[in-house]
């Protein structure tokens, strides 16, 4: 291969490799009417209806309400499976007698770590703010699970031919249909409010500094790891309800920043690609004046 | 591109007493494959919510990745950075990376929940430019092509003027012998693209590997949880490659009877201080960097396995591979390559499962027996495989080319 051919066909793939830049999109954001919930513990009386709603919405394995009456799952504490959605957990009152309720769920993330991770789109944050999962896209790697700051996606590992990643879908239909989720709808005490985040956010902020002794002065998921469609607030710190102790950004800025950073306009590759081209052409121009030497040689 | 090397097939008996153990071991592993298609993941792995990734993706994929490094950082040496007596390793490299990426492909089946979506990354409706696993994914595509690409003049060079197709398939001779003379007059001048190709994706998949747990830094042990894991992941890349082809040039020199062609692995591994140097200080600037080096005294059972993971598995062989010793025994090379080998082995998993660390963690994995018998047989059938095609196809060099090229280097 003489030099201008060897040119020719790096050029040609550089250019293909460039090409392929399309794939780079940018991340979702918190959309501007973004829907939430703001979750207040401290109304919540642990009546688990929001679990039995949840199941009736979303068919998950349906159970006669009464079930849901049985105060003894309070013992341990529970987390979401691909059954259930979200669980009612009990966790002691602090400096007070008695318990206290949070419900679990996914949470909605303004900037989702599970759909940065998924390489196939199948989680997707919607402009209504829900999370939403599309089982005909995956591919079932459960990389999503790996990702999620909140253990909240759930595995099908049973089922052999379809398995499903399992989570709170934020009653995606009903909202669009512009009901209220079922979770929402049953809870008989007004413990979770639906509507704009933004709202729901100013509403928080507002009940707080109107009852400080009420509450803590922290809106959970207001900034946890980019803030949350879903918001809590509560009576005693968090980590002492089960929520863990995140910081404020979302780890997909992490990751997306590094492979944004390196492939940016696929320059880094393309750079390499042509520097070991150079040093390949480069050797072998020399390997072949150090042959027709050798040869010139041995014609003397 | 291969006029310097004289390989040809390996002329042993296929069946011996080891290549019965591994039928033996892929067998096993193929009922459990029947079982995990047939009744679901879950039947067969200890993966649960907590944990949804177990030794399929931190041996099989990232582990079976890694050692596969020697592929392209033999291509690397001989063809770009033309050290032409490295050539004799160039092949068996190549077919180690080939086969490796084939069982990773078959181990990620296994794990994929939704095997049959296995080439939804390919769609251009569902790309995902920002996620690490679909860069990981696509480079991994293109690069098992490379390999089969950079595979096939040993194939024309097997088969070419002998092509004897049996039975029914006898009409197409002049057909397959008429391609193989294409393939032979074209890949020659077209092969330097394919092999540059093979460098570049290496270096990007090999990192981005890396990557991938980046995302969990809240569920990972602050040790290995670092924004330079693709960084080191690329690094210790470089460290496993020669290693690997070190490991089993000696290995296979005992399995084939031959000499071991210690005049090109000798050489070889006077690269290996450097790059285990570059890994050994960047790991360690990062903990200090990132204030983290107080946990390594801090007696936690992370901090021992972090500590021996680094300690044997690249800090020792970094001190071996300094003596002419070392360099020139078969025994000692082969003990130095093998401790890489282990360090990177043991990285790979410390950095997916040791390390990580669920918010909600009730229990600890371990693997279960389906997984580390479908785990085992992949690797078997690894084995099986190499020695299927050493023994068909012109892979390992041919023993007077090698004394002469050991001259060749002696005299550069």
């Amino acid at each position: 291969m003489d030099r201008r051919d060897f040119l020719k066909t790096v050029g040609a793939v550089g250019v293909g490799i460039a090409a392929a830049d399309a794939s780079a999109s940018t991340a979702v954001h918190a959309p501007p009417d973004a829907l939430g919930v703001l979750v207040d513990t401290t109304a919540c009386i642990g009546c688990r209806k929001c679990e039995w709603a949840c199941n009736q919405v979303n068919k998950l394995p349906v159970q006669p309400l009464e079930e849901f009456e049985n105060k003894a799952v309070f013992a341990g504490m529970r987390r979401p499976d691909a059954g259930n959605f979200t669980v009612v957990n009990q966790w002691p009152r602090q400096e007070h007698e008695g318990n206290v309720w949070a419900m679990v769920l996914c949470l909605h993330c303004n900037d989702p770590a599970c759909a940065s991770a998924c390489l196939v789109s199948a989680l997707e944050k919607q402009p209504n703010g829900a999370v939403k999962y599309d089982p005909w896209r995956c591919m079932g790697c459960r990389y999503c699970m790996v990702a999620c700051p909140f253990q909240i996606p759930a595995y099908q590992y049973a089922d052999a031919l379809s398995p499903e990643v399992r989570k709170c879908t934020f009653c995606i239909e009903r909202i669009s249909a512009g009901e209220r989720p079922g979770c929402v709808e049953i809870c008989p005490v007004e413990c979770l409010i639906y509507g704009k985040r933004e709202e729901l956010l100013t509403l928080a902020h507002e009940r707080i500094g109107a009852y400080p002794g009420r509450y803590v002065d922290h809106v959970y998921g207001e900034h946890e790891v980019g803030g949350t469609s879903w918001l809590y607030i509560a009576g005693q710190p968090f980590p002492s309800l089960g929520f863990p102790e995140l910081g404020e950004q979302s780890p997909a800025r992490i990751t997306e920043n590094i492979q944004h950073g390196i492939f940016r306009r696929f320059i880094a590759p393309v750079a390499l690609y042509a520097t070991l081209a150079q040093v390949m052409w480069l050797g072998s121009r020399k390997d072949e004046v150090a042959a027709a030497a050798e040869r010139e040689d041995h014609h003397e | 591109m291969s006029s310097h090397l004289h390989a040809a097939p390996i002329r042993v008996p296929f069946f011996s007493r080891g290549t019965w153990v591994l039928v033996a071991l892929m067998a096993v592993g193929f009922c459990f494959a029947v079982v995990r298609f047939t009744k679901g993941i879950g039947s067969v792995t200890n993966l649960d919510d907590q944990w949804p990734w177990g030794i399929w993706i931190a041996i099989d994929i990232a582990c079976g990745v890694a050692l596969a490094a020697g592929g392209f950082t033999t291509a690397a040496l001989a063809h770009i950075f033309h050290r032409e007596k490295f050539e004799p390793i160039v092949r068996p490299a190549l077919i180690t990376a080939m086969l490796g990426y084939t069982v990773v492909v078959i181990g990620l089946l296994a794990d994929l929940g939704r095997y049959y979506n296995v080439w939804h990354p390919m769609m251009p409706s569902m790309w995902s430019g920002h996620s690490v696993l679909f860069e990981v994914g696509i480079c991994v595509m293109f690069y098992l092509t490379v390999l089969y690409i950079e595979f096939l003049p040993m194939v024309t060079e097997r088969f070419r003027g002998c092509v004897a197709l049996p039975g029914a398939l006898r009409p197409l001779n002049g057909f397959v012998e008429g391609l193989l003379r294409l393939f032979d007059r074209t890949l020659g001048r077209i092969m330097s693209v394919f092999i540059i190709a093979g460098v570049v994706l290496s270096c990007m998949h090999q990192s981005s590997l890396g990557a991938l747990m980046v995302i969990a830094p809240y569920k990972m042990h602050p040790l290995w949880w670092t924004q330079v894991l693709p960084l080191l992941f690329l690094l210790s890349a470089f460290c496993v490659g020669p290693c690997m082809v070190i490991f089993e040039s000696i290995l296979a020199s005992r399995a084939f009877g031959r000499r071991p062609e210690m005049e090109v692995l000798g050489p070889l591994s006077k690269i290996l201080p450097v790059l285990l140097f570059f890994f050994i200080s960047t790991k360690a600037m990062d903990l200090a960097v990132r204030g983290q080096l107080y946990r390594l005294a801090d007696g936690s059972w992370q901090s021992v396995v972090f500590l021996v993971e680094m300690g044997v598995g690249f800090v020792l062989p970094f001190l071996m591979f300094f003596s002419s010793r070392v360099r020139r025994s078969p025994r000692l090379l082969f003990t130095a390559a093998s401790l890489v080998i282990g360090g990177v082995v043991m990285n790979r998993i410390d950095v997916f499962l040791v390390a990580f660390r669920p918010v909600y963690a009730e229990k600890h994995y371990f693997p279960a027996v389906g997984e580390l018998a479908i785990t085992t047989g992949l690797i078997a059938f690894l084995i099986f495989a190499y020695r299927f095609v050493v023994l068909n196809f012109p892979v390992m060099h041919v023993e007077g080319a090698a004394s002469r090229q050991g001259k060749e280097a002696h005299h550069a």
